[in-house]
C-alpha cells in the first residue's frame, strides 16, 4: 500500500519531498556547531591521557605545566575527589571514573585536564604534565577475563570477585535443546563482530559556562540526549549546588551522532567542574585520535549461533550464546531492563516458535564499550547472526537462499506476530519486499550469470538479507534509562497570525527533524510547513524527552507532534463551531479548514481559527493556541528490509567489488521520501563500513593499533557503491501516522547481505563463513589456503 | 616570535601577527571568525577543513598560516555572489547532498576545484575526485548527483567563482 499525500504541496504535509530548511545555513557555512561557540573570556581545556592500558599512577607532577605562561590550572582525580566528583554513573547504572585517583584502566583514559588561555598553550601544558606510571599486564581477551586467575579489574566495586558483569537470557532453554536434539539438520557457526567506532565527522566537545552571579550553568554540548544529560549532571553535581533548574544543556548543530554522542564522557564533566571552580567559560574539543581511542565503542560480540531445521529447510529453532566485551565499564545507554538491548530480535523475519538467547558480559582493559553504531541496541548483532545462519543453512541443504527465506517468512496475515522471544511484531510483508528486491536486481538472470562465471573459474556472489528491526523505544511499562521513562515529547505554540513554533525532546544530528516535524504538524493542522519553526536541544525551552537514537524520534516525538496537533485541531473545531454557529458534529475537516457539512461556502481556515483563539474565542474557553504531548508508545515498531548485493571477487588478489546493491525498506508510512532515501543511503555506507573496512584492533599490551583516520578506514565515495533503493509500505497499526522509523535499518541490513554475497562467491571452494571486516587480504588468504593462488 | 602575515580571504585582505605554528584552519576559524571551515581530524584525512588556496583545494589543517602569507584564500562563506547561491550550493540543497552539514563546506570547496579541472566528469571521476573528503551521513549517492547536476549548470552558464 503506497501512501498518498492528503495535503497540497503548499501545505507540505506527509509524503512531500520538501527541501530541507536546515540546508541554507549549512551550505553557507553558517551552522552553529559546538566548536563554533565562542564566549568572552573563554578558556580551553586539553587532556592528559594514559599511554598504558592498565597501570598504577604513582605520581602526577603538574609543576612544569603550571609554570607555562597562560596555564590557569591542572585538574587531577585527586582534585575532583575533594569535591566528590571523581566518579559518575553510566546510563546503564554502571560507574566510571571521571579522572583516576590511583589506577588507569584503558589506553587513552583521561588522567588529568589542563585549563589554559588558548588551545595551543593547553596542548603545550599537556606535554609538560609528568605522570609516573607503574604498568600492569592488561586483560585484553574477553575469554581470558573469566579465567579464575585473571586479575579482578573493578576492585572499586565492593566484593567483586571476577570480571563478569551480567548474564542475560531469554527464551526456553530446555525446549530449544529438545528441538535441536530431534532436528534433521543443525548448523552452527562462531560469528564475531569486532569493535567499531561511529566516527561522526564532528568529534565530541563542549563549552561549559558557569555564571557566578546568577549561579547558572550553561553547557553547549555534543549530545543526542540533552535532557537526560541535564538530569545526570544534577544527580552527580547536585551536592555542590548545581541543582537541575540551574543547569541548561544546549545541544547545538551536531556533526553526526550515530550513538557516539549519547554517553557522558569524562571530558564534559571536567569542563563543567572547571568552569564551576574558575567562573569562566571552558571549551573542550577532542581531536580525532582522542575520539577514536577513548570514546565509547560498539559491538565486540562473540556469538555462537545454531539453527535447527527440517531436511526441507523449515526452520525449527534458533540458539545463540554470546560473550560481550564491554571494556572497562558498561558504557551502554540501553533501557535498564535490557542489558543486552534488543538482542532478542535475533529470531529474525521467520516463523518458528522456539529459541534461546543468552549473553554474558565481561570487563576488560579496553575503553568503555556497548554503545550503538547507528543501531537500536544490539539489533545489528542480532540480524547478522540470524541472516548469516539462514544462508549457512541454505548452503548446507543445497537450497537457494531466496527460496529458503520465502518458505520460512512470517506471512503478512500473521501480523501482529508474537516472536519466539516474546516481541509483538506490528506489521510487515516480507514476501513482497524480497520479491520486489529480486525483480529490481534481476535475481534469476544473476543466478544464470553466476553459473556461467563459475564454469570459467570466476568468483561472483549474490547475497541476501531480509531483516526485521525493533526500534522506537519505548513503552513506559518496560522502557526506562536510569529510571526515566522513554516517552518523548512535542510542544506546539501557534502565534496569532497562524505561524507556529514547535519544540521537541529529541535532537537531530543530520536526520532533518526541522523539516520532517514541520511536515507532521502541517499534515495535522494544515498550516504550511514553511511557517512552522522547529527547535530542539535546549533544555530550558524544550519539553522533556530522552533524545534521538535507536531510530526513536519519529516513533515517539513524531507521534507526540501528531497528537499535540490533533489536540489543537479539536480546539480549532470548537472555535469554528462557535464562529459559524453550528454544532461541532456539523463540521468537517480538510487540511487547513473546517467547513459546514453540506454548506462548504461556510468555512473557517485554520489561520482564522488561530487568530480567533487570541481575539474572539467562546466564553469559558482558555485563550491562546498551544498544546503539548508526551507520547508513550504502546509498542515498539518493527521496520524490515530485503537487501540483495552482488559482488565480484578477483581470484588472484582477493579484491572485492560490490557491483550492485538493492535495498527495499519497509519503514511504514513515509513523511519525507527524499529524507528517508538519504537516510537509507547513509546507513548503507555505514553498513559496508564494518562489513569490509572498519575494525578497531588492539595488541596484547592494550595498545590500539589503528586509532586514527590513517588506518581506521571510513569509506570514501570510491568504496561506497551506488545504492539502489525502493520501498514496500506496511503502516504501523499502533503509530498515529503509521510510521516506523528508518535511519538504522540500512546499517543493520547491509553487512549480512555483503558477507552473504562474499561467502556465496567463495562457496565453490567450500567456504561457509568469513568474519567481518572482509578484507581483500582475508579473501586472498582463503584463496591461498584453497590452492587457488600460490 | 610572532610573524606578520597578509592574507586575502574571500576578497578581503587581513594583516595579522601570528605565531609561526598557528595552523591555517585556526587562523580562519578563530582569528577571522569564519567558522564555516570545519575540523574533523588531525591527520588530513577527512577534508572537512578544505579551502581554496590560490585557487587550489587544500586541507587547511595541515598548513601553517605563515605559509599562506600573500595568498588568496576562499572559504565556503565566499561562495555566494550577489546574494545568490553558487550552482554547487544550490545542487547540494536540491538533491539532498548533505545531512548533518559538517563535511559540506569542505566538500563544496573540493568540488569547485575538481570541476575547474574536470568540468564534464563521469560518476566514477566524481567519486575519485571527492575521495579526499569523508562524509559519514549521506552515503555519497546524492553528493555525486549534486556535483553532476551543478557541473551541467556550470557548463551552461559562466559562473562567478570564488578566488
Amino acid at each position: 500500500m503506497e501512501f498518498t499525500c492528503k495535503t497540497s504541496k503548499e501545505i507540505g504535509g506527509m509524503g512531500h519531498s520538501l527541501k530541507r530548511r536546515e540546508d541554507d545555513r549549512f551550505i553557507q557555512g553558517k551552522g552553529n556547531y559546538v566548536d563554533d561557540v565562542k564566549l568572552p573570556g573563554m578558556l580551553y581545556m586539553d587532556i592528559v591521557r594514559s599511554p598504558y592500558a592498565y597501570a598504577k599512577i604513582k605520581s602526577i607532577n603538574t609543576e612544569k605545566a603550571l609554570a607555562i605562561d597562560g596555564v590557569i590550572t591542572v585538574i587531577t582525580g585527586k582534585d575532583l575527589e575533594e569535591h566528590n566528583l571523581h566518579w559518575m554513573p553510566t546510563f546503564l547504572s554502571d560507574t566510571q571514573m571521571v579522572l583516576p585517583t590511583d589506577t588507569v584502566m584503558y589506553q587513552a583514559q583521561e588522567v588529568a585536564c589542563v585549563i589554559a588561555t588558548s588551545r595551543y598553550i593547553a596542548a603545550d601544558a599537556v606535554e609538560a604534565v609528568e605522570v609516573d606510571y607503574e604498568p600492569m599486564k592488561p586483560v585484553m581477551d574477553p575469554h581470558k577475563a573469566l579465567d579464575p586467575d585473571a586479575p579482578v579489574l573493578r576492585t572499586d566495586k565492593e566484593g567483586k570477585k571476577d570480571n563478569h558483569i551480567y548474564h542475560w537470557e531469554n527464551g526456553d532453554r530446555e525446549k530449544t535443546e529438545e528441538v535441536f536434539k530431534n532436528a534433521d539438520v543443525v548448523v552452527k557457526e562462531q560469528i564475531y563482530l569486532p569493535r567499531i567506532h561511529v566516527a561522526s565527522i564532528e568529534t565530541c566537545g563542549c563549552v561549559a559556562d558557569y555564571q557566578t552571579a546568577t549561579k547558572k550553568m550553561t553547557v553547549y554540548m555534543t549530545t543526542q540526549a540533552p535532557h537526560a544529560v541535564r538530569t545526570v549532571v544534577a544527580l552527580v553535581a547536585g551536592h555542590v549546588g548545581l541543582s537541575e533548574e540551574r543547569i541548561r544543556i544546549i545541544s547545538p548543530d551536531l556533526g553526526g551522532g550515530f550513538g557516539g554522542k549519547v554517553p557522558i564522557y569524562p571530558g564534559y564533566i571536567v569542563a563543567i567542574t572547571a568552569t564551576f571552580l574558575i567562573g569562566k567559560p571552558v571549551k573542550w574539543i577532542e581531536d580525532r585520535t582522542e575520539n577514536l581511542q577513548a570514546d565509547s565503542f560498539a559491538r565486540d560480540y562473540d556469538m555462537t549461533c545454531e539453527l535447527a531445521a527440517t531436511k526441507e529447510g523449515k526452520i525449527q529453532a534458533f540458539r545463540i550464546k554470546t560473550l560481550a566485551d564491554m571494556g572497562y565499564t558498561d558504557g551502554s545507554a540501553n533501557p535498564s531492563k535490557y542489558p543486552a538491548g534488543m538482542f532478542s530480535i535475533c529470531t529474525g523475519s521467520y516463523d518458528y516458535s522456539t529459541a534461546f538467547a543468552e549473553v554474558d558480559a565481561v570487563y576488560t582493559n579496553k575503553p568503555p564499550g556497548g554503545i550503538a553504531y547507528r543501531c537500536s541496541f544490539r539489533v545489528t548483532e542480532a540480524a547478522h547472526a540470524i541472516e548469516r545462519m539462514v544462508d549457512i543453512l541454505a548452503q548446507k541443504i543445497g537450497k537457494d537462499p531466496a527460496e529458503l527465506r520465502m518458505e520460512n517468512f512470517i506471512k503478512k496475515d500473521q501480523f501482529p506476530y508474537k516472536s519466539a522471544l516474546g516481541w509483538e511484531y506490528d506489521s510487515g510483508d516480507y514476501h513482497a519486499g524480497l520479491e520486489k528486491a529480486m525483480n529490481m536486481i534481476g535475481y534469476d538472470e544473476l543466478r544464470k550469470e553466476q553459473v556461467e562465471k563459475r564454469a570459467k573459474g570466476e568468483y561472483m556472489g549474490i547475497g541476501i538479507c531480509t531483516f526485521t528491526e525493533i526500534v522506537g523505544a519505548g513503552p513506559s511499562k518496560d522502557f526506562d534509562i536510569l529510571g526515566l521513562k522513554m516517552f518523548d515529547s512535542a510542544e506546539i505554540r501557534v502565534h496569532p497570525t497562524g505561524k507556529a513554533i514547535a519544540r521537541f525532546g529529541t535532537k537531530s544530528q543530520g536526520q532533518g527533524h526541522e523539516t520532517t516535524y514541520a511536515q507532521i504538524i502541517a499534515e495535522e493542522l494544515g498550516i504550511p510547513a514553511e511557517h512552522i519553526t522547529i527547535e530542539e536541544g535546549d533544555t530550558d525551552t524544550a519539553p522533556y524527552g530522552l533524545g534521538t537514537y535507536a531510530s526513536r524520534s519519529i516513533a515517539t516525538a513524531g507521534a507526540a507532534a501528531a497528537i499535540a496537533a490533533r489536540k489543537l485541531r479539536d480546539k480549532a473545531r470548537k472555535i469554528a463551531a462557535y464562529l459559524l454557529e453550528v454544532s461541532e458534529e456539523d463540521l468537517e475537516w480538510e487540511p487547513g479548514k473546517f467547513s459546514v457539512k453540506g454548506a462548504p461556502e461556510k468555512s473557517k481556515t485554520i489561520q482564522e481559527l488561530v487568530f480567533a483563539a487570541y481575539t474572539n474565542y467562546p466564553p469559558g474557553m482558555e485563550g491562546g493556541f498551544e498544546a503539548v504531548h508526551y507520547y508513550d508508545p504502546p509498542n515498539l515498531t518493527f521496520p524490515s528490509g530485503a537487501y540483495i548485493c552482488v559482488v565480484d571477487i578477483d581470484g588472484k588478489t582477493g579484491a572485492i567489488k560490490v557491483r550492485r546493491f538493492v535495498a527495499i525498506d519497509d519503514c511504514g508510512n513515509i513523511i519525507n521520501p527524499m529524507i528517508v532515501q538519504g537516510q537509507i543511503h547513509g546507513g548503507l555506507t555505514q553498513g559496508i563500513a564494518p562489513a569490509m573496512y572498519e575494525e578497531l584492533i588492539y595488541d596484547d599490551e592494550g595498545n590500539i593499533l589503528n586509532g586514527s583516520f590513517m588506518d581506521y578506514l571510513v569509506p570514501t565515495a570510491v568504496e561506497s557503491p551506488k545504492w539502489e533503493t525502493d520501498h514496500v509500505v506496511t503502516p504501523s497499526p499502533h503509530h498515529p501516522l503509521g510510521a516506523k522509523g528508518v535511519a538504522e535499518s540500512p546499517t543493520v541490513g547491509a553487512p549480512p547481505a555483503i558477507v552473504n554475497a562474499i561467502v556465496d562467491a567463495l562457496s565453490p571452494l567450500g567456504v561457509t563463513h568469513v568474519e567481518i571486516p572482509v578484507t581483500p587480504y582475508k579473501v586472498w588468504k582463503i584463496l591461498k589456503e584453497k590452492g587457488v593462488v600460490d | 616570535m610572532k610573524k606578520e602575515v597578509t592574507i586575502n580571504v574571500n576578497g578581503t585582505s587581513y594583516t595579522e601577527e601570528v605565531e609561526p605554528r598557528l595552523l591555517l584552519v585556526h587562523f580562519i576559524r578563530e582569528n577571522l571568525e569564519l567558522t564555516g571551515t570545519h575540523i574533523g581530524c588531525d591527520t588530513s584525512h577527512c577534508g572537512a577543513c578544505t579551502i581554496l588556496l590560490n585557487g587550489d583545494s587544500v586541507k587547511s589543517c595541515t598548513i601553517f598560516t605563515v605559509q599562506a602569507d600573500g595568498a588568496e584564500i576562499a572559504t565556503v562563506e565566499g561562495m555566494m555572489q550577489d546574494g545568490k547561491y553558487h550552482p554547487l550550493q544550490e545542487a547540494f540543497k536540491e538533491y539532498h547532498g548533505l545531512q548533518c552539514g559538517f563535511c559540506t563546506p569542505g566538500m563544496l570547496m573540493r568540488a569547485i576545484d575538481f570541476l575547474k579541472h574536470n568540468p564534464d566528469p563521469t560518476e566514477e571521476e566524481i567519486r575519485w575526485g571527492i575521495s579526499s573528503n569523508l562524509c559519514r551521513c549521506t552515503g555519497y549517492n546524492n553528493i555525486v548527483i549534486a556535483i553532476e547536476k551543478a557541473a551541467e549548470k556550470m557548463r551552461e552558464v559562466e559562473v562567478e567563482t570564488v578566488a
